[in-house]
């Protein structure tokens, strides 16, 4: 994570592929205007896909794609969409690729298809993603709009992967599957939390990280 | 301002378009989704027989090697022509019993023992439950089972698809000692019923619905078998009285 504390998004552009403006755009999301903690977009999933490793990092490749794509196609049509029936362009430019996102899980990672299973279909509603169409790619051209796709996703999948590690750790002892806690230490008394695998324990772990990034960045603080 | 005309015909090509990418993924992701719900399938199969095996080949290879799959109506009657895969056991649930078909897959393990493995469906508490349960060839023991579900409550309901709730059904009796059906219950520790502990297992605390929706799943899908696991065993008698 960087250690950057200057946010304020900028806008206008014109220059190389990955200028310090475009960096910024991909890099922002992951910390000032992360997407979960800080716009508190997304908080659905975040409980819901987070009591193992696998399904988390699934889903936020499925949401970095979804929203890396959506802003780039919504982005190169922008100008040629009806103002009238904008959002539903929009609703439909997400809900095909979450539907062919969805398809392929079910094609070659059928076991991850099965856990995530309402999950996939419910990107569409996910608010990161019709949230950057609105306030970016809609006004802004295909590459850095990409470019934010990718960050917010990213930034959205940091946090899942972040609560799903202490989850599966604490709550069923194992870490992508593989026992990390020792059998010693169960024989010695110790229990996996339960309650790590209930949604309200991402709730808890979620608002701790509010709590120490706010702590650590103070310019968020009167933000919201 | 796009005129009213540019927006139909700007709706109708983006649908047109959406469409035909759709209807492409989809065709042309079918097979592959297919091999997976009938693997899924297998393995479950599996599962119910004690079977811990998890690649892919070796599924495939213990299954073609033991199980041998066949339709039975209501009256313990085989039926011919008809795969187990064509069988959707929601319509046949919801037929009268006496025109049923339900599919039963017979296992032979090495030392040729035989285990009749019958597929359950039921409701549990957001969605379907299933599962596989497997009968030793007394018809009566329960060698193992194994539940599925779609929605329920993780560390609740979603119990069901965890070992520990499925190992107290091996070695469970499904038929009283005066051959009546009695089915497994899955009732409360504490709850008196009038059956003894080989015919209960404990639900899951907490998961009320879903374990009474197992307990009902149980009753309903394997009663219907009795008749032919009935005439199995007549002649299964009368073969030894030769």
């Amino acid at each position: 994570m960087s250690t950057e504390t200057i946010n304020v998004p900028e806008k206008k552009k014109k220059e190389g592929l990955f200028s310090k403006k475009n960096r910024k755009v991909l890099r922002d999301p992951l910390d000032d205007i992360n997407p979960v903690t800080v716009q508190i977009l997304g908080v659905c999933s975040a409980l819901a896909v987070t009591t193992q490793v696998k399904p988390a990092i699934i889903m936020a490749l499925g949401v970095t794609i979804v929203t890396a794509f959506s802003n780039l196609i919504i982005a190169l049509i922008r100008d040629s969409i009806p103002g009238r029936i904008r959002m539903i362009v929009q609703l439909v430019i997400v809900a095909l690729l979450v539907t062919i996102v969805d398809q392929l899980l079910k094609a070659f990672m059928f076991d991850v298809s099965k856990k995530l299973s309402v999950f996939v279909g419910l990107i569409i509603t996910n608010c990161i993603v019709m949230g950057r169409l609105e306030a970016y790619a809609m006004s802004q051209k295909p590459w850095p709009s990409f470019l934010d796709g990718i960050g917010n996703g990213l930034g959205y999948g940091m946090i899942l992967v972040i609560v799903s590690i202490i989850r599966e750790v604490f709550g069923s002892g194992s870490l992508l599957g593989f026992k990390v806690v020792p059998q010693w230490l169960y024989d010695h008394g110790y229990t996996n939390n339960g309650l790590m695998m209930l949604p309200p324990a991402a709730l808890f772990i979620i608002g701790c990280f509010i709590w120490w990034q706010r702590n650590r960045n103070k310019s968020l603080i009167n933000k919201s | 301002m796009h005129s009213n005309k540019y927006t139909f015909i700007y709706a109708t090509v983006l649908s047109i378009i959406t469409a035909v990418l759709l209807a492409f993924a989809s065709e042309g992701l079918k097979p592959f989704q297919d091999a997976n719900i009938s693997l899924d399938q297998k393995t479950s199969i599996l599962r119910s027989i004690r079977s811990t095996e998890m690649e892919r080949k070796a599924i495939e290879k213990i299954y073609t090697a033991h199980i041998r799959e066949l339709v039975v109506n209501s009256a313990g009657e085989e039926v011919n022509g008809v795969k187990p895969s064509e069988i959707v056991i929601k319509e046949e649930l919801a037929k009268p019993p006496k025109e049923r078909r339900m599919a039963l897959y017979i296992y032979t393990a090495d030392d040729n023992k035989k285990y009749y493995i019958v597929p359950l469906l039921g409701v549990g508490l957001w969605g379907p439950i299933w599962g596989y349960l497997s009968i030793e060839s007394d018809f009566n023991t329960v060698y193992g089972a194994f539940f599925g579900h779609k929605s329920e409550t993780p560390g609740l309901g979603a119990e069901i698809a965890e070992a520990p709730f499925q190992q107290q059904f091996q070695g469970k009796k499904i038929m009283s000692e005066d051959h009546q059906f009695v089915s497994v219950n899955v009732v409360k520790k504490t709850a008196k019923t009038a059956y003894g502990p080989e015919h209960r297992v404990d639900g899951v605390s907490g998961g009320t619905v879903t374990s009474t929706g197992t307990d009902k799943m149980l009753k309903n899908c394997i009663e219907p078998y009795l008749s032919y696991f009935e005439k199995i065993k007549e002649g299964g008698d009368k073969m030894t009285l030769k």
